[in-house]
């Protein structure tokens, strides 16, 4: 093998000074996109906790959000092309326009998925090897409808909001759509937490992720608290779906759903699966590491920065960071 | 595991009763007419059978490559019960050391092409020895994970790495130094991969009657208790890993030669997934059910090309719809678990035993509803 090693120079080259130079860039980005991750990966530790179930077919409940953001954009007269100029008042109230219709669509393909794919055979009692094997055609089938009915071709970007520099930190620009997307991620996830920590249905998600019999017997719907864990992770796509196209506008693509689902789905590991405080932290985690490796070894091993991530972590530390924890939060 | 006796419809255990039945003789007197027929298909060109929108013999190498993979496939989730969602990456694999030893794009020692078969093998089995050993600790759900990573993994390298060429790839795969193809038609290509079938099904058949396959349908059917009872559930794991890695390889490189070119663009995570629905389909853990199931996803999209466009749709649901009714698949698996116990069983009531071992995907099926 060695005149093939020779002849071609190394496979992998590392790049120090990019990394260096790029540290804070790095940093900004990464955080904003890590928002992105959490909030989907939230939807993966909830149904985890709840159900013990891999929701494989989370990511398409994201891409579905996507596409509803961009029809909304496009329902309310937005066309692809130049940045439109519009006062704060309409942008913040377009973009809430847009986060409930993404939120709507995210929420009832996640509720619809539960009833349609994963009740039936919960009725049966399967065993958990034929939800992920379901989970897999159901992803399957949203991802293929959606290509029949948008075609091929990511939808040409619609920007309502042009990223302006608003300070710098340590040299790095900082734009709008970063503070957005990093106050939104956060913000997101105190509702989240707050639902699932301190209300009358929270108390119900966690009695069943502890023990569903328990549950059922102390007068929990166990149905009822399964179809709302789904409607929240869907809710929580929905609107990272609308963040996400603020920062990538093209990302409207029937197949995008399945990088940025693993992605989420790493971070939720990472942080510990089954754990709401894991999922922020694996998040920002996974978005900060991902772009750091970017510097380091180019932007083409992007991705599988993440990949070896999820392997590493789940190699070494199974339970994440955090461990496993939605069923024994705080009473 | 439980004995079940009448519970199942009458007509299909009597056939399957039937077949075991028969002597070793009369099961071969049977099978050899059927597997001179399959050989002649192509050459047949049966009308109701034969495709329209495809060459007909192309086809049925495509059918048989499938047929091929599940079988390797089969070992990992049928027989041993790990999910592997990354099974194209053993498949990439294979291809691209054939593409590696035949292409002249190349610059490496080129070899003659049937030479890249065992070799293909031979490194798909290290890639499963290297994939294998950090990862199959992992259980379930978080192995089919990794298992799609690591899939992915293999594909991003092979867009990203130099020498592996991405997009613009290898091509002349499989041809002679003075550049000739290896096989002149799919027809020969399709009897090759036939005949690779009939010995890897031997050879798998007699690994399932042995120690290890046992082994395996312990660790299927509960990894604790196999533990517990003395398997050595990691060794056996990695065992079917690398069985099922090498069968894999053989078949990327079977693939890589009959078409002659190898990029980055046919080892994708769908791909897998296909692999994947062929095994679940047909009734992981059954032989002649991935056969089946192989022949359902490879065939039916080239014989009904009208469908083509809906394909990968039809696939998620039907993939949906067969796990509500049917989580073993079309032909689940009734794992003759214990081959001397049969025999036995026989002697003593002159008749098939009546074992169910069901397939990895209904283990916890047992008593409920069906």
């Amino acid at each position: 093998m060695t005149p093939f090693l020779a002849q071609t120079g190394s496979w992998i080259s590392f790049d120090v000074h990019g990394l260096a130079q790029q540290f804070w860039n790095n940093t900004v980005d990464g955080l904003a996109l890590g928002g992105i991750y959490a909030l989907v990966a939230l939807g993966y530790t909830l149904v985890y906790g709840v159900l013990k179930l891999i929701n494989f077919a989370h990511s398409e409940v994201f891409v579905v959000g996507a596409f509803a953001t961009w029809l909304t954009f496009y329902g309310l007269g937005f066309r692809p092309g130049a940045t439109p100029v519009l006062s704060v008042f309409e942008i913040i109230l377009f973009l809430a326009i847009a986060c409930l219709a993404a939120m709507a669509a995210s929420g009832g393909t996640a509720v619809l998925l539960e009833r349609v794919a994963y009740r039936p055979l919960r009725k049966r009692n399967a065993p958990r090897l034929v939800f992920l094997i379901t989970a897999i055609g159901a992803s399957f089938a949203i991802q293929q409808g959606l290509r029949l009915v948008f075609g091929l071709n990511q939808q040409p970007q619609i920007r309502l909001l042009q990223p302006e520099t608003l300070f710098r930190l340590f040299g790095a620009a900082v734009t709008n759509i970063h503070v957005i997307l990093f106050v939104a991620a956060v913000l997101l996830w105190f509702v989240a937490d707050y639902f699932v920590n301190r209300t009358r249905l929270g108390r119900g998600i966690r009695a069943v992720a502890q023990d569903p019999d328990t549950a059922t017997l102390m007068g929990v719907n166990k149905e009822r608290v399964i179809v709302i864990t789904f409607l929240v992770g869907g809710l929580l796509a929905g609107a990272a779906a609308l963040f996400y196209m603020m920062r990538i506008p093209q990302g409207a693509i029937y197949n995008g759903g399945f990088l940025l689902g693993i992605k989420a789905f790493t971070a939720a590991v990472l942080g510990g699966i089954g754990n709401l405080r894991g999922a922020l932290l694996g998040g920002f985690i996974l978005g900060l590491v991902e772009n750091y490796g970017q510097s380091l070894f180019g932007g083409e091993w992007k991705d599988i920065v993440a990949f070896v991530v999820l392997i590493v972590v789940l190699m070494f530390r199974p339970t994440g960071i955090l461990g496993e924890s939605l069923g024994k939060a705080r009473v | 595991m439980t004995t079940q006796t009448v519970s199942a419809p009458p007509k299909r255990r009597s056939i399957r009763e039937q077949w075991n039945n028969l002597s070793r003789p009369a099961q071969w007197a049977i099978l050899i007419p059927v597997v001179v027929l399959i050989y002649f298909l192509p050459v047949l060109n049966p009308p109701l059978i034969a495709t329209t929108g495809t060459d007909f013999p192309n086809a049925m190498f495509d059918v048989a490559r499938y047929a091929l993979v599940a079988i390797g496939l089969n070992v990992v989730v049928g027989q041993a019960g790990l999910l592997d969602l990354g099974y194209v990456g053993f498949f990439a694999v294979g291809a691209y050391v054939a593409a590696l030893f035949t292409s002249p794009n190349s610059s490496l020692h080129h070899l003659p092409y049937l030479w890249t078969l065992p070799l293909a093998m031979v490194i798909t089995m290290i890639f499963g020895i290297v994939l294998g050993t950090p990862t199959l600790r992992l259980r379930g759900d978080y192995l089919a994970i990794v298992t799609l990573g690591f899939g992915e993994i293999i594909r991003l390298v092979a867009d990203n790495v130099g020498p592996l060429r991405g997009q613009s790839g290898f091509q002349g795969v499989g041809t002679d130094s003075a550049g000739k193809p290896f096989f002149a038609n799919a027809t020969q290509w399709y009897w090759l991969t036939i005949t690779i079938i009939i010995a890897i099904l031997l050879l798998v058949g007699n690994l399932e009657r042995s120690r290890v396959g046992r082994a395996w349908v312990s660790i299927r059917e509960d990894e604790d208790v196999a533990e517990i009872m003395g398997v050595a559930v990691f060794r056996f794991k990695i065992w079917a890993f690398v069985i099922g890695a090498a069968i894999g390889g053989l078949s990327g490189a079977l693939y890589a030669g009959k078409l002659g070119f190898v990029n980055n663009q046919s080892f994708d995570v769908i791909t897998s997934m296909l692999f994947l629905a062929a095994v679940v389909l047909g009734g992981a853990g059954n032989k002649v059910g991935v056969l089946l199931g192989a022949i359902v996803v490879a065939y039916l999209p080239l014989r009904f090309v009208q469908l083509a466009d809906y394909n990968y749709l039809i696939f998620g649901i039907a993939l949906i719809i067969l796990m509500i009714f049917r989580p073993q698949g079309l032909l689940g698996a009734r794992q003759r678990l214990l081959a001397r116990g049969r025999q036995a069983y026989q002697r003593l009531l002159g008749r098939g035993e009546q074992i169910s071992g069901d397939s990895a995907l209904s283990a916890d099926m047992q008593g409920g509803p069906r």
